[in-house]
């Protein structure tokens, strides 16, 4: 069965005055009709510009897609042109983006910011739109939602307007809803409210999810499937139980440390990875993560592993087996 | 609000980095960056040296020296920018113009900021009762459109001030009272930002601090709030002095600057129109420098602003 | 809304108060309007004595002032100079709307002088004012989207030209160019000198045949100065969260340009166009004395060499009164423009 969007050593870079920056450095995944995946890492680990890159997003120049090919339902969205990735923008693929307070143009009412993509991509009629959206806004739990269609976006609360954002990116039912962090500016009881609102939308809807965070915890009770990215590379993939369970790699073992559980006794403190994620500019030869890596050996400074197979659908990129600290 | 994810970013680093570059060192790369910024201080010092080294071949008396049998004649050998209306090298006008000009532009800009400075620190600093009145006068002066402002000052200060000697050269009173009035006319905006920089910083700890050790008023202003809005004035002083090296172009081109015959580029060019179609180079030459030396000073000024831009100095 | 604006005019009666008073300080010292009366013989010293005590020029100058503001017919004037006030004086002052004489021409009232030239320096200024924003809408907008494009850096380094230029060069140069190079090579040439051809008589198209080179003059170093600062301005709206959202949406480019896009852009625009009118009638002097355009620029510098009072006073009045509505309709206008401001 082919997969709903396989990605294939896509590698995107920006050309930026101080150099090029390897933001993303050849990585591949498959995502099945109503799937979930999440993508974990750190901030500037190249999350965000991986999927920007799926979308076609990233800004150009500086930014340029240098390789790889992203298939979605056997077609390669790289070589579509700009009018046909229209197409795809919104209404196959959509994606609610991090912060709600700068993600929607402060000078539009909500309404016509949500109605206009239903205009462009479903032929609706002003009023058809307008009532579609009305539906749209009750459907995320905005109350009143008929009297707020003319409201800016300041007239809202940072929820309200992630639940405004999230309309807008159902409004044409697309496929894969991508989004890029869509909790971490909000407080943590909205959180978990928005959290909620996806997972029974993406249910009723059968959507396919590509949720990406820094934020292990998130993705636990949301993903199927997880991936772990470190400077650009996939550094560890598998089922959820696997990273959970099973972490192999030695910066998901860390980043799950780092992590409060409620399965742990309080007393232990909460681990902190030492030293700071690589800069893109210029990585170093071997793996980018060993710098900062208790189990490094001298082979990880000059060679980058690539991945590998640990079980059934588990794979790292690494040297050293962590379970018995040794080089593979 | 914070993760644990994200606080990962935040550990210790456990590598050696560069020294930070000092915040001198770190303006002057990016101002070295700004490739036309570079080329506008070239052109500044090419269009100084242009005024000063070429003082040594011709004298100012050859550059007033008139000769009406010899008027409006176009650029030759002898005369390599031709002559004006009354039989005057333009050539060395145009050098001894040039002098005049940029100390009009220079010594204008030192009037502004000292003037700007002083309202915008007494009315930042103070507040109070003073603030308004001083910020009322200066709306006030903001709302008059400069050019009318300027050329009512020209008239109100003409002839009222005295030629004077200096270094053994004769400057025109009219000289002083155009830095004056083009000064006295361009501090509003100056006074705003600096009033706006002292409201902020006169609030701030390490101020609070000096004023509870006993520091002067004047201390603090001079010591403390003052170097931290360095910035805007430096680069408002710079962009300054080529907006009054066009303002004093502007009023003496229409008569009521510099007063004949001590050249500047702006007089140069007065009545110019009259002579479009026969002699061009009345014009040309003047214009061209005048041009050349605003393109290069808005060059620097430019440059400067990104490189003291403090949105990412502080970083 | 009604309220902001009532606040505002009524905080702009002290702000004129202050302006008029400067103005008037300086304007009195300018010069000596008796010296000739506008005409070509000096005033004798008799009729000197006398036209100072009837316009009031013998008083200090506060009572000037005073009687500039409100008038003097509440009170009388010493006409024969015997030290004996006897003559009722006349005059209504400018609070209620006169504006007195001119001491140059012969009596003639300020408001007319005025009112005969304002039409033609407002058609000039529409008319560049116009251009100016379509201009600089196109050029900024277009440079923005083809950054660092050859265009682009044309444009750029164009605009930085065209921004360092003193407005007289500007027409002095078209004006060498369009009228006496293209007269010399047997081209169609424009005209330079005046509204219109006095034998073809004043007709639409010759006013704007004369238009076109001062409205080229002034309008040039704007359009430079505002392609620039809208191309920065469109360059940082389009990398604003907003934008991309927008484009993930997958909206056609042109809505994505003229409606998120610009409606955010013209923001700042507005405040400085709103700023920036009162230097274009600072550029109308210059560009009507060149043209001999018979605008207030020109009416400006004739009473101004002369020191007529009157005239000038009135002038930067209006001009002053105008500055402060533009400064209004430019909050207004933003306002409407963005929902995230109200004034109350």
């Amino acid at each position: 069965m082919t997969p709903l969007l396989e990605v294939r050593d896509l590698a995107t870079r920006f050309h930026t005055l101080d150099g090029t920056v390897y933001a993303v450095n050849g990585i591949s995944y498959t995502l099945e009709e109503g799937q979930t995946l999440g993508i974990v890492g750190e901030s500037g680990c190249g999350k965000s510009v991986s999927v920007l890159s799926v979308m076609r997003l990233i800004p150009e120049p500086p930014g340029k897609i240098v390789a790889g090919q992203v298939i979605y339902r056997g077609q390669d969205l790289l070589t579509l042109d700009e009018a046909q990735m229209r197409q795809i923008r919104g209404k196959e693929i959509a994606m609610v983006f991090q912060d709600p307070m700068t993600s929607l143009n402060p000078v539009l009412t909500i309404g016509r910011q949500i109605s206009e993509a239903l205009i462009a991509h479903m032929g609706m009629s002003q009023e058809q739109a307008r009532a579609r959206t009305v539906e749209l806004l009750e459907m995320v739990g905005i109350p009143q939602a008929a009297d707020r269609y003319r409201d800016y976006p300041h007239q809202f609360s940072g929820g309200m307007r992630q639940r405004v954002m999230i309309a807008m990116a159902l409004s044409c039912m697309p496929s894969i809803l991508i989004a890029d962090e869509p909790t971490t500016a909000l407080d943590v009881t909205i959180q978990a409210q928005i959290i909620d609102l996806v997972k029974a939308l993406r249910d009723r809807l059968g959507m396919a999810v590509i949720w990406i965070t820094h934020d292990l915890g998130i993705i636990a009770g949301l993903a199927e499937k997880v991936i772990v990215m470190y400077a650009g590379f996939i550094v560890e993939r598998g089922e959820v139980d696997d990273i959970y369970d099973d972490p192999r790699h030695p910066y998901t073992l860390a980043l799950l440390k780092s992590l409060p559980r409620v399965d742990r006794s309080s007393q232990e403190r909460l681990a902190t990875i030492p030293g700071l994620p690589p800069d893109l500019l210029d990585l170093p030869p071997g793996c980018p993560f060993a710098p900062r890596c208790i189990y490094r050996v001298e082979r990880c400074l000059q060679e980058n592993p690539q991945l590998k197979p640990v079980g059934l659908h588990h794979e790292i990129a690494c040297w050293v087996d962590v379970t018995t600290g040794r080089e593979q | 609000m914070e993760t644990t994810g994200e606080s990962l970013a935040l550990g210790v680093s456990g590598e050696a980095e560069p020294p930070p570059l000092s915040p001198r060192q770190l303006i002057w790369r990016r101002f070295r960056r700004h490739k036309m910024a570079v080329a506008g201080i070239f052109m500044l010092i090419f269009l100084i040296l242009y005024s000063v080294v070429g003082a040594l071949f011709v004298s100012e008396s050859y550059a007033n020296y008139t000769d009406t049998t010899k008027r409006l004649q176009p650029p030759s050998a002898e005369h390599p920018f031709g002559t004006d209306t009354v039989g005057r090298d333009i050539l060395a006008r145009t050098i001894y113009g040039g002098q005049i000009s940029l100390l009009i532009g220079l010594f204008a800009v030192l009037v502004e900021t000292v003037v700007g400075v002083l309202i915008g620190a007494i009315a930042g600093y103070y507040g109070g009762a003073i603030d308004s009145i001083l910020m009322r006068f200066t709306e006030a002066m903001f709302n008059i459109p400069q050019l009318f402002l300027l050329l009512v000052m020209a008239k109100f200060f003409a002839g009222k001030i005295p030629t004077i000697q200096l270094l053994g050269r004769t400057f025109s009173g009219s000289v002083i009272v155009i830095i004056l009035i083009l000064g006295l006319t361009s501090w509003m905006y100056l006074a705003r930002i600096v009033r706006a920089d002292f409201l902020s910083l006169k609030e701030r700890e390490f101020i609070l601090a000096a004023r509870t050790i006993g520091t002067s008023n004047l201390e603090i202003i001079v010591q403390h709030i003052l170097p931290n809005s360095m910035a805007p004035i430096i680069v408002s002083a710079t962009l300054g002095v080529a907006s009054a090296i066009l303002s004093e172009a502007y009023i003496s081109f229409l008569g009521l600057g510099v007063q004949p015959p001590t050249a500047t580029w702006g007089n140069m060019l007065d009545g110019a129109y009259n002579y479009i179609d026969s002699a061009p180079w009345l014009w040309i030459f003047p214009g061209t420098l005048i041009v050349l030396t605003v393109l290069a000073i808005n060059f620097v000024g430019d440059g400067l602003r990104d490189a003291l831009d403090p949105r990412t100095l502080a970083a | 809304m009604s309220q902001y604006i009532i606040r505002r005019l009524l905080q702009a009666i002290p702000l004129l108060l202050i302006i008029s008073l400067i103005l008037f300080v300086l304007m009195r010292n300018t010069g000596d309007p008796l010296a000739t009366m506008g005409g070509r013989r000096l005033t004798r010293p008799e009729d000197r004595a006398r036209l100072a005590r009837q316009f009031g020029l013998d008083k200090p100058i506060y009572v000037q002032y005073l009687y500039w503001l409100i008038g003097n017919d509440w009170t009388k004037i010493d006409m024969d100079g015997d030290g004996v006030p006897e003559t009722p004086g006349i005059r209504k002052g400018v609070l209620r709307g006169e504006f007195g004489t001119s001491l140059v021409t012969r009596g003639k009232p300020v408001l007319t002088i005025i009112w005969e030239r304002l039409p033609n320096t407002l058609l000039l200024m529409i008319i560049t004012e116009i251009v100016i924003i379509v201009f600089s809408i196109v050029i900024g907008v277009y440079s923005a989207l083809r950054q660092y494009s050859l265009i682009d850096h044309l444009v750029t380094t164009a605009s930085f030209v065209g921004y360092s230029m003193p407005i007289f060069f500007v027409a002095l140069a078209s004006m060498y160019i369009f009228a006496v190079n293209f007269k010399k090579w047997g081209l169609p040439y424009l005209p330079t000198v005046g509204m219109f051809d006095p034998q073809v008589g004043k007709t639409p198209a010759q006013v704007a045949l004369h238009m076109v080179l001062p409205v080229l003059s002034m309008s040039l170093v704007s359009i430079a100065g505002y392609s620039r600062f809208v191309r920065a301005t469109m360059l940082e709206v389009m990398s604003e969260d907003y934008i991309r959202t927008a484009r993930a949406k997958g909206l056609p480019n042109f809505i994505i340009l003229f409606i998120h896009a610009l409606k955010n852009a013209s923001l700042p625009l507005v405040t400085i166009i709103g700023l920036d009118i009162p230097m274009l009638l600072g550029g109308a002097i210059v560009t009507e004395r060149i043209f001999a355009w018979p605008g207030m620029g020109r009416l400006f510098l004739d009473h101004v060499s002369r020191a007529d009072t009157p005239v000038v006073m009135g002038i930067l009045m209006l001009i002053s009164v105008a500055v402060v509505i533009f400064q209004l309709i430019t909050d207004i206008v933003y306002a409407w423009l963005d929902p995230r401001i109200r004034y109350t």
